[in-house]
C-alpha cells in the first residue's frame, strides 16, 4: 500500500483525486446543497475514503444508513453489510479497524446502549473508528425522539466526543474527524453526536467540498499498535497474560494503559483545536450572561440572545464543539466575565451544566436550564424565561405550556 | 507475510529474545506440508502457555497452531476465558477484545482483509470456549454462519466454563451437578454441529483432541473450505481436568472414553456438496505433488 503522501494527487477507482485535506476541507470551492442531515453524512461518506461500513436499523439514523449502502452499491466503499444487532455491529467495526481498514458506523439512542461494551474495548484497543450518534430518548416506555441522554454515557469511554449543532458541521467533523482520530498521537474511536431528527431529517443548507475530492485512505501501519494483518512480525505480547494476575506488575501495566488512552484524547486536543478552529465558538463573552450549550440547543440559544437584545438584554454564547477532549480553559476564559452561565439541554440530567459547574470558578454561577428531554422541542422563550426570571425581571406564561 | 518479513538486523540480533531467534531460525512459516509432525523438530507458534498441567486445551492448542495450512497469513480471533491465557503468547497475529463477541469481530476482520488485500490468502481462525460461542455469543456465531462469512469457527468444549470457576454452560451435559447448575443440569447439551449445519456451514466436525493426525486433517479441511467456500465449524472436546475432578495425566483418558462410537464426541462430521468437491480437488493436488516430488527426489538420486 502507498504511504498518505505519495498517493495524494492520484485518483481512486472512482475517478476521485485524493486530496490534502487541508486543501480540500478550506481551499477547494464549495457548492451550496439543500440536503437533509442524512444526506449529508452521504455526501461526506462518498468523500471519505471509506474501507467499510457496518449498518443496523434504528431511528433515527436509518436513513442515513441505508445510504451508505447506496454508495457502497456505486463503488465508493471497500464492504457494506448489516449487522445482527448494534452490539454485533460495534464488533464487526473493531474486527475491521484492528484489519487496518477505514471504518464507518452509525448508531442512536438504545443502540449506542445495547453497544456500550465495546466503546472502552475501542479506545483500549486503539482504534480510530468514526460512529454517528444520531441521539434520541433511551428509556422506558419508549421513545424515538430526540433526547442527548446517551452522550453522557459516552464521555468517559476514552472515545473522542464531539457535538454537532447542523448539518454544516456534520459535513466538514466526519471528514475532518477521520484525520485527528487517525493521527498517530491520537488513534482513538470518535463519537460524533448530533441531536436526531432536528440534524438528520431537516433540510438546511450545506456547502459540499467537490465530489471528484477525497480525502487519503488510511494508513494502518501509522498506528501505535500493530494491524493484526500479519504484515508485520507477529510478537509475544507478554511472558505471562496480565489478565489473571494480582498482582503490582499486572495492576501497573493497566494503569499505564487507561493513562497511555486518556493522554491520547489530551493529545488529541492541539489537532482538533487545529482542524475545527476551537474545542468552542464564542460570542461576546465580555457579557454579564453566557449561554453554554452544546449541538441544536447552541441554536435555540442564539435565538434567544436575540430576542433578549430586543429587550435590551445583552447576553454571550459559548458553542462547545468538543466533549472530548474537554475545552475546559476555554469555557474558564469565555466565561471569567460572566455573573450567570445558563446551560440549556436537551436531557433531563443536565450533563453538561454537571461538566462546567466543575470547570469554572463560582459555580453558583451556573444555572442548569432549561432543560426539555424526550422530544419535546426546546423554543427560545423558554431559555429566555429561564434567564429573565433567574435575574428577578418579569415573564410571561406561555400559554399552553405550563409555564 | 512470509519468513523473510520476520528476519531480525544483524545488528539487534543479539538483544532479540531468543524465543524470537527460534521463530527465525526453525518456525514453519511457509512450509507446504506442516503439521503436527514438525512438533519437536521445529519452533512451535506457541511460546508457553499458563494452563494447568495436563490440560487438554493446550494439547489442542498445539496441534492446531503446527496445522495451520497457511499461518503466516492467518489472524486468529480469541474471547475471553482460558484460551486468552495463551493466545498473548502465539506467533499468529490474534485479537481479543470481548466475551462473546469473537465471530463478530471475525467477519469485520475478513471483510477488512479482503478490501485491503485483494487476490491474496488471508485466514481467519476464530478459537474460543464454549461459553463464548454457545452461550453468550450464540446470536454473532449463528449469525455469521447465516451471512456464509468465509472463516473458520473452532470452539474448546470443556462442557462448563473453566476459567470462571465450573460453572454451568450450555454445551454441559445434561444433569451434571455443577456450580449456577446445584441440583444437575435440567436441559440437553446443545446440539451445535448439527445447528452449524442447519445454518449454513460447509465442514461441521465434532471431536476430541485425542489425536493429532485427526486434528490436523480437520484443521486443514476447515480452513481450507472457509478459505474458498464458506464458513465452517470445528467443536473439539477439550475437558477440564480441574472441575471434572481429573488428574493431570488422565486428559487422554478422559477424551478417548468420550469418543467411542456411542459416546458424545464419537467422530461425527457433515461436508457440503461444494465442500467435498473442494476437498476432492485438494486431494488430488496434494497426490500430484507428493508424486512429483517422489520423482525428483528418485531422479535425485539416480
Amino acid at each position: 500500500m502507498a504511504d498518505t503522501h505519495s498517493i495524494i494527487g492520484t485518483k481512486n477507482k472512482k475517478g476521485q483525486t485524493y486530496t490534502d485535506t487541508w486543501k480540500m476541507m478550506n481551499e477547494a470551492p464549495r457548492t451550496p446543497s439543500f440536503y437533509t442531515g442524512s444526506e449529508v453524512i452521504k455526501e461526506a461518506i462518498r468523500r471519505a475514503s471509506c474501507d467499510v461500513m457496518i449498518a443496523y436499523p434504528i431511528t433515527p439514523q436509518s436513513e442515513a444508513a441505508a445510504l451508505i449502502g447506496e454508495l457502497f452499491a456505486e463503488g465508493y466503499i471497500g464492504d457494506y453489510f448489516r449487522g445482527e444487532s448494534e452490539f454485533a455491529v460495534m464488533s464487526q467495526c473493531a474486527g475491521a479497524s484492528f484489519g487496518g481498514a477505514r471504518v464507518f458506523t452509525t448508531t442512536a439512542g438504545p443502540g449506542t446502549m445495547r453497544a456500550m461494551e465495546n466503546f472502552p474495548m475501542w479506545a483500549g484497543a486503539r482504534l480510530p473508528i468514526q460512529m454517528i450518534v444520531t441521539c434520541r430518548g433511551i428509556n422506558s416506555p419508549l421513545s424515538i425522539q430526540p433526547d442527548t441522554l446517551e452522550i453522557a454515557y459516552l464521555l468517559n469511554t476514552g472515545m473522542l466526543v464531539w457535538h454537532a449543532e447542523t448539518a454544516q458541521d456534520f459535513f466538514d467533523w466526519i471528514l475532518k474527524g477521520y484525520i485527528v482520530s487517525e493521527e498517530p498521537d491520537v488513534h482513538l474511536p470518535l463519537a460524533l453526536c448530533c441531536d436526531g431528527f432536528f440534524v438528520t431529517h431537516t433540510k438546511d443548507v450545506v456547502n459540499l467540498t467537490p465530489a471528484d475530492m477525497c480525502l487519503p485512505p488510511y494508513d494502518p501501519y501509522r498506528s501505535p499498535v500493530p494491524c493484526m494483518d500479519m504484515e508485520c512480525p507477529p510478537v509475544r505480547m507478554m511472558r505471562d497474560p496480565f489478565v489473571m494476575k494480582s498482582n503490582y506488575i499486572s495492576y501497573a501495566t493497566h494503569a499505564s494503559w487507561q493513562q497511555e488512552i486518556w493522554a491520547a484524547v489530551e493529545r488529541s486536543r492541539k489537532h482538533t483545536i487545529h482542524w475545527l478552529n476551537g474545542l468552542v465558538d464564542t460570542e461576546n463573552t465580555d457579557a454579564d450572561i453566557v449561554i453554554v450549550a452544546s449541538g441544536t440547543a447552541v441554536s435555540q440559544g442564539r435565538e434567544a440572545i436575540r430576542m433578549l437584545e430586543d429587550e435590551g438584554v445583552r447576553c454571550g454564547l459559548v458553542k462547545v464543539k468538543a466533549l472530548r477532549p474537554w475545552p475546559e480553559e476555554e469555557i474558564r476564559e469565555a466565561t471569567k466575565n460572566a455573573k450567570h452561565i445558563f446551560v440549556p439541554e436537551f436531557n433531563v440530567t443536565g450533563w453538561l451544566a454537571k461538566e462546567i459547574r466543575a470547570t469554572v470558578p463560582n459555580s453558583q454561577r451556573v444555572h442548569a436550564g432549561p432543560h426539555v428531554c424526550g422530544g419535546m422541542t426546546m423554543p427560545p422563550e423558554i431559555i429566555v424565561s429561564e434567564i429573565k426570571t433567574a435575574l428577578g425581571m418579569k415573564t410571561f406564561s406561555m400559554a399552553g405550556r405550563g409555564s | 507475510m512470509s519468513k523473510e518479513r520476520i528476519q531480525i538486523s544483524e545488528a539487534l540480533y543479539d538483544i532479540m529474545p531468543s524465543d524470537y531467534q527460534d521463530l527465525v531460525k526453525s518456525a514453519t512459516y511457509g512450509k507446504e506440508d506442516r503439521g503436527w509432525k514438525d512438533i519437536g523438530t521445529s519452533k512451535e507458534l506457541i511460546e508457553q502457555h499458563s494452563l494447568c498441567a495436563g490440560c487438554p486445551e493446550s494439547m489442542a492448542f498445539r496441534y492446531i497452531l503446527a496445522s495451520l495450512p497457511n499461518p503466516e497469513d492467518t489472524v486468529m480471533v480469541g474471547s475471553t476465558g482460558c484460551t486468552s491465557l495463551v493466545f498473548p503468547m502465539v506467533a499468529v497475529h490474534n485479537i481479543h477484545s470481548l466475551f462473546g463477541n469473537q465471530n463478530a469481530i471475525a467477519s469485520g476482520l475478513k471483510r477488512a482483509l479482503s478490501v485491503r488485500f485483494p487476490g491474496r490468502v488471508k485466514d481467519v481462525v476464530v478459537l474460543a470456549g464454549d461459553g463464548a460461542t454457545v452461550d453468550i455469543g450464540l446470536d454473532m456465531t449463528l449469525q455469521a454462519w447465516f451471512r456464509q462469512e468465509k472463516f473458520t469457527t473452532i470452539c474448546f468444549d470443556n462442557e462448563l466454563y473453566a476459567n470462571t470457576g465450573g460453572q454451568e454452560s450450555g454445551l454441559m451435559q445434561k444433569g451434571f451437578v455443577a456450580k449456577m447448575a446445584p441440583v444437575g443440569k435440567l436441559f440437553d447439551k446443545v446440539r451445535l454441529p448439527e445447528i452449524a449445519r442447519e445454518s449454513g456451514c460447509h465442514y461441521v466436525v465434532n471431536c476430541t483432541v485425542s489425536k493429532p493426525s485427526l486434528v490436523e486433517k480437520v484443521i486443514r479441511n476447515a480452513v481450507h473450505v472457509a478459505r474458498e467456500i464458506g464458513p465452517t465449524y470445528l467443536q473439539l472436546y477439550t475437558p477440564c481436568i480441574l472441575e471434572i475432578g481429573k488428574n493431570s495425566m488422565e486428559g487422554l483418558q478422559e477424551m478417548r472414553d468420550s469418543e467411542k462410537p456411542a459416546e458424545r464426541f464419537a467422530y461425527k462430521e457433515y461436508i457440503s456438496e461444494p465442500a467435498k468437491q473442494l476437498l476432492a480437488e485438494l486431494a488430488t493436488k496434494d497426490k500430484e505433488r507428493k508424486a512429483a516430488a517422489k520423482q525428483l527426489a528418485g531422479q535425485a538420486s539416480a
